[in-house]
């Protein structure tokens, strides 16, 4: 039944399904996991860095772009279409820049990207873009915004967002582990990005991206060193938490 | 009319420019910074029809800053001003910009001066200068200039054309902005303090 209205985009099925918007977000579904925390002054991505081939060199993949100084974005999916879709952010940031004097707000560069995605779910003979997008910044009133688009052109501001592999258990994680404290230093909500990606992603700190947006001062990249601190730093809690059960146990029986 | 000039140092650029905005026979502001800073690497001075001079010098930043963006460094000082050059003649024969312009930067050429004019006419200069300023600025350059010279030197020379162009030009008592760029960035200069040393005795070709 489905697949007679799945070839094209601007078909309906007779249970309202758009079957090649969700095709695309399978797609999405494909990539590797990004996540995005919002803290109480600090906005932190990370995502998981696939395996690289030996030939190739890593870091001319880069997972989390900047689409102006004060706003950047993490996406899952195909690396492609997302290559074009922010490009044409970054011309807008520009633009907008250009004609109103005044950078974008975190909202309005979302509403655009998610306004693109939804063009492309509404025209013939083209098909939607196939990647899920975290836009993080810093509005005028200095407050941190987080937003996540979809393929079908949704959007809608998130405290932490997961998309990508496996990103239904790292949300899970992140509703079971988010509350204000945990995330109200910078370094509380690293460690949130990180402990909820290494839920799904091999362990260690090179398989990792962790970037970190303050408030004025655009984004900067966790170094190899400080995200291997970081993520022994959780291990370390990890390794503690478990081994307390155990202490009361032994007390119980002995 | 503005009075724009431009010195090329040892690893710096410095740029003059004067704050008057005049509509008419009216002074409408007389404290407009008219160095507009591209990047990080680069300034450019705009002079002409002030509402053109602000829609071209805004376009051509907010153009290399999507550079920036997309490339992830910034561009180089010669495409830059390419770029603008290339912008201007584009516009000539449809929407004509009355903009002339003096663009300075430091890459890893070393320090670059550009001159612009409204007709997309680019040349690369060690010192220049647009307007009437130019008129009084550039023989004064011509005698003084060294090439290489160190900051303190580059700003006598500045304020000695600077006190040329306010003894000699008709409508006098013009202040300046002056900005300098250099390896290490981008910051404006204050004048004021600086001495200015009695013409040397005697003709230059005399010697």
């Amino acid at each position: 039944m489905s697949s007679r209205y799945d070839r094209a985009i601007t078909v309906f099925s007779p249970d309202g399904h758009l079957f090649q918007v969700e095709y695309a977000m399978e797609a999405v579904r494909k990539g590797t996991t990004a996540v995005g925390v919002r803290g109480q002054n600090v906005l932190i991505l990370g995502a998981e860095k696939k395996g690289t081939a030996k030939l190739q060199q890593p870091n001319t993949m880069r997972k989390i772009c900047n689409l102006d100084s004060h706003i950047c974005l993490a996406f899952a999916g195909l690396t492609a279409d997302a290559r074009v879709l922010i490009d044409r952010a970054r011309t807008e940031c520009q633009s907008y820049r250009l004609t109103l004097e005044d950078p974008v707000s975190v909202e309005y560069i979302t509403r655009h990207i998610a306004g693109i995605q939804q063009r492309y779910t509404q025209s013939g003979g083209v098909r939607p873009f196939g990647i899920s997008t975290i836009v993080v910044g810093f509005d005028a009133d200095n407050k941190p915004a987080l937003y996540q688009t979809e393929p079908s052109g949704t959007f809608s501001a998130w405290k932490a967002a997961a998309i990508g592999r496996s990103s239904k258990s790292v949300r899970e994680f992140l509703e079971k582990e988010y509350n204000d404290e945990a995330v109200e230093t910078e370094e509380g909500a690293i460690k949130l990005a990180v402990r909820s990606l290494l839920e799904v992603v091999e362990s260690g700190s090179k398989n990792l991206e962790i970037a970190v947006m303050r408030s004025g001062e655009g984004v900067s990249y966790l170094t190899e060193d400080e995200l291997a601190a970081v993520v022994a730093k959780v291990e370390e809690d990890k390794g503690a938490a478990a081994a307390a059960p155990a202490v009361t146990a032994q007390a119980v029986s002995s | 009319m503005d009075h724009l000039l431009g010195i090329v140092g040892d690893g710096f650029v410095m740029l003059a420019a004067d704050e008057k905005v005049a509509h008419s026979v009216v002074t409408m502001k007389d404290n407009q910074d008219k160095i507009t800073v591209l990047d990080e690497t680069k300034i450019l001075a705009g002079g002409g029809q002030f509402g053109d001079v602000c829609m071209f010098t805004e376009l051509v930043q907010r153009n290399l800053q999507l550079y920036n963006l997309r490339n992830g460094y910034p561009m180089g000082v010669k495409a830059a001003a390419g770029y603008t050059r290339t912008e201007i003649a584009k516009l000539l024969r449809k929407n004509p910009h009355m903009v002339n312009m003096l663009l300075g930067g430091v890459d890893k050429h070393g320090p670059a001066l550009f001159w612009i004019d409204y007709l997309g006419n680019m040349q690369k200069l060690d010192f220049g200068a647009h307007g009437y300023g130019g008129y009084f600025a550039l023989s004064c350059m011509d005698r003084y200039y060294r090439p290489g010279m160190n900051i303190d030197d580059a700003k006598s020379l500045m304020k000695r054309c600077i006190e040329g162009i306010n003894q000699r030009f008709l409508i006098g008592g013009a202040s300046f902005k002056v900005k300098v760029v250099d390896a290490q960035g981008i910051r404006e200069v204050d004048l004021s303090d600086v001495q200015v040393a009695p013409e040397a005795a005697g003709n230059a070709m005399e010697q």
